[in-house]
């Protein structure tokens, strides 16, 4: 199978060809990307929202405190959750499998 | 009315006991950062501390690279003036950190060694984009500087009551050369644990204040929001809504939106935090610092929400205005209210440190930069030993600190959170979409790189020199100068936004498809292999040096 490319690949690009890191790329980029989008949406739903919809915003929901106030903070709650979902995430799904094919690496096991 | 209440903010506390903390501080940390700097010997140990910090130290150590004058003085001040749009620059600040965590500061740990060009000319040409990316660097720092140091200015106006422009000039040079004397001894090493000492006293410092506050309001949050809005007088009501600042005319609202852009993409381009993630070990204890980071820094915004309008409602906004350091002066004075001389001297103490930790992280980012990408890979082409490059390291600490002696001097005035966030814009439109690219498109090339870096940069500069902040912006009501440029005649302002960022962000990104589209160059792939499973899995990543 391999005689059939070309003989100059480096190591690195047999493991990039590989399935088990195409899988390692595959979880980093589905679990990563669509999270980045979302909290990109839902940072610029609180900035329009601030900028223009300043009565919603102003309207008290107990004595002072307003829901632009709680908008702000759940910003703060959101943030927070999303940073310990992904440290665990990558702690309990991405770092065995990297730390593998580091090793292979090397080592020089190279498949 | 306003001149009495300036008359009694005057001498705030005792400038004995201000110095005196100070004093103990930098004392602490010079033994620190003397015992730290025994075993400075390779580059490694110098630009990275080789590479020998914990997730949880670094995590601590980037908190306080972050918590600038601008966090704590800034925004405090901005809350206390402005309300809730002061709340802004907080959310904004935090939320950028998911960039940072998600999508650069393991990649970067991993392929890296010392400073952000190394990942971004790994699989491009070295020289041109090293020189962009060094360039860009410099130019962050130039306005980071200036923001810290013109936060220095308006504090030693305040603390030592030291009015005149020159007393103040001799405490900044003094500042400066302690800066100096850091980064040269402590290197890496000394600076982090310079950064971890005065994060920790920060927050500690900022929580009781807190508490405090909260305290004289029965922990009632409305409460504290109904004495900000009472100390407001007429119009106290809009403190606790959107847009006082921002909500003037359809244009201010388009430069919140600015802003709001440049705070969120900023920090993942800020190269003293990209640099920060080089003191570690491993990708997964990057991973730990942002964590730690991200709720030290979390926490601490809380604390100046509750310190803003703490300030407004104790101090009010009267007396904050008019008082020596102008909107700068809020948590120090709210410390004086709450704690008296004793309180006031811990707090202007940690802020001076603050001041000084963080001109120090920025001296050795711009050094290493310098000397690494600009002396070693392209005037040298890589030809030159280690402690060459580490010999003129030291002397660019030397160079810069002169520099950020000047510019605090010539500086001082400005709102600094507002300075911050120019330094954000040209770190997101200079640096953040090459880092992006070069880590995840595969056809991305040399030239748009350079396209995107330069054009993100030029846009950048063009825009604010042409902006209101640098000339033409006149205080409606007393007819003073609200720019950089005093003469209130001069006036080429044709660009109406203070954040260039929605311009130049987008732009920057664009380029960086045009540039790479129209060049004929193609894309390494071999270095695009090693570079994307590097970056994954850590092989082949620097390690840490044991002495």
């Amino acid at each position: 199978m391999s005689e059939v490319l070309e003989p100059a690949e480096t190591d690195y690009q047999r493991v990039q060809r590989s399935q088990e890191f195409q899988d390692l790329r595959r979880r980093f980029r589905t679990f990563v990307f669509p999270m980045t989008a979302f909290f990109l949406i839902w940072y610029f739903a609180y900035v329009l929202l601030a900028a223009y919809a300043h009565d919603f915003m102003s309207i008290r929901v107990a004595g002072n405190i307003t829901v632009g106030l709680l908008f702000g903070l759940a910003q703060f709650v959101s943030t927070f959750a999303i940073t310990m979902i992904y440290a665990n995430w990558a702690n309990k799904k991405q770092d065995a499998v990297a730390d593998r094919l580091r090793e292979h690496i090397e080592t020089g096991e190279v498949r | 009315m306003i001149l009495r209440a300036a008359a009694t903010t005057e001498q705030v506390g005792d400038p004995a006991i201000n110095i005196a903390i100070f004093g103990a501080f930098v004392l602490v940390t010079l033994v620190i950062v003397f015992r730290a700097s025994r075993n400075n010997k390779t580059a490694a140990d110098y630009y990275a501390a080789g590479r020998s910090f914990t997730g949880p130290q670094n995590g601590t150590a980037i908190a306080g690279d972050y918590l600038s004058a601008a966090s704590f003085l800034g925004i405090a001040g901005a809350i206390a003036i402005n309300g809730y749009d002061g709340f802004l620059y907080s959310i904004g600040f935090l939320v950028a950190w998911l960039v940072a965590l998600l999508l650069v500061a393991e990649l970067l740990r991993n392929t890296g060694r010392f400073t952000m060009a190394d990942v971004l000319s790994f699989r491009l040409r070295q020289r041109p984009v090293r020189m962009a990316a060094a360039l860009a660097t410099l130019m962050v720092v130039f306005f980071y500087l200036l923001a810290q140091m013109a936060g220095a200015g308006g504090l030693v106006a305040l603390l030592l009551g030291i009015d005149s422009t020159a007393g103040q000039g001799v405490v900044i040079a003094v500042v400066g050369a302690l800066m100096i004397l850091y980064v040269l001894v402590g290197g890496m090493k000394g600076t982090t644990w310079v950064q971890i000492v005065k994060a920790v006293l920060l927050i500690a410092g900022a929580l009781v204040m807190s508490i405090w506050v909260m305290a004289k309001f029965g922990f009632n949050l409305s409460a504290l929001l109904q004495g900000a809005i009472d100390a407001g007088g007429e119009g106290g009501e809009a403190l606790i809504e959107p847009g006082k600042q921002y909500g003037i005319s359809a244009l201010t609202r388009i430069d919140f939106i600015s802003l709001a852009l440049a705070l969120v993409l900023g920090t993942a381009g800020l190269p003293h935090v990209l640099m920060r993630f080089y003191t570690v070990p491993s990708a997964k204890e990057a991973r730990r610092s942002v964590v730690w980071a991200i709720w030290l820094i979390g926490a601490f915004y809380l604390f100046t929400l509750v310190l803003g309008y703490g300030a407004g409602a104790l101090v009010g906004p009267e007396t904050i205005r008019s008082a020596p350091g102008g909107v700068n002066s809020a948590a120090p004075l709210l410390a004086f209210e709450l704690g008296g001389v004793l309180l006031l001297g811990f707090i202007s103490a940690v802020a001076f440190a603050t001041i000084l930790a963080v001109v120090a992280g920025l001296t050795i980012t711009a050094a290493a930069s310098f000397a690494h990408d600009i002396y070693a890979n392209v005037i040298k082409r890589g030809e030159v030993n280690p402690d060459g490059e580490v010999r003129v390291a030291r002397i660019t600490v030397v160079v810069i600190g002169i520099l950020a002696i000047f510019g605090g001097i010539f500086a001082q005035g400005q709102n600094i959170a507002f300075l911050v966030a120019l330094a954000f814009a040209v770190a997101a439109s200079a640096n953040l979409p090459t880092i992006i690219y070069s880590l995840f498109w595969r056809r991305f090339n040399t030239s748009g790189a350079l396209w995107s870096m330069y054009g993100g940069l030029i846009s950048c500069i063009v825009l604010i020199a042409f902006s209101p902040v640098v000339s033409g912006k006149v205080d409606p009501v007393t007819g003073a100068s609200l720019s950089m440029i005093k003469d209130t005649n001069v006036d080429f302002a044709i660009f109406p936004l203070s954040n260039p960022g929605i311009i130049s962000i987008p732009l920057a990104f664009l380029l960086g498809i045009v540039g790479t589209l129209l060049s004929k160059e193609r894309p390494d792939v071999e270095k695009f292999a090693e570079m994307e499973v590097r970056s994954l899995t850590g092989a082949g990543a620097e390690k840490a040096t044991v002495h």
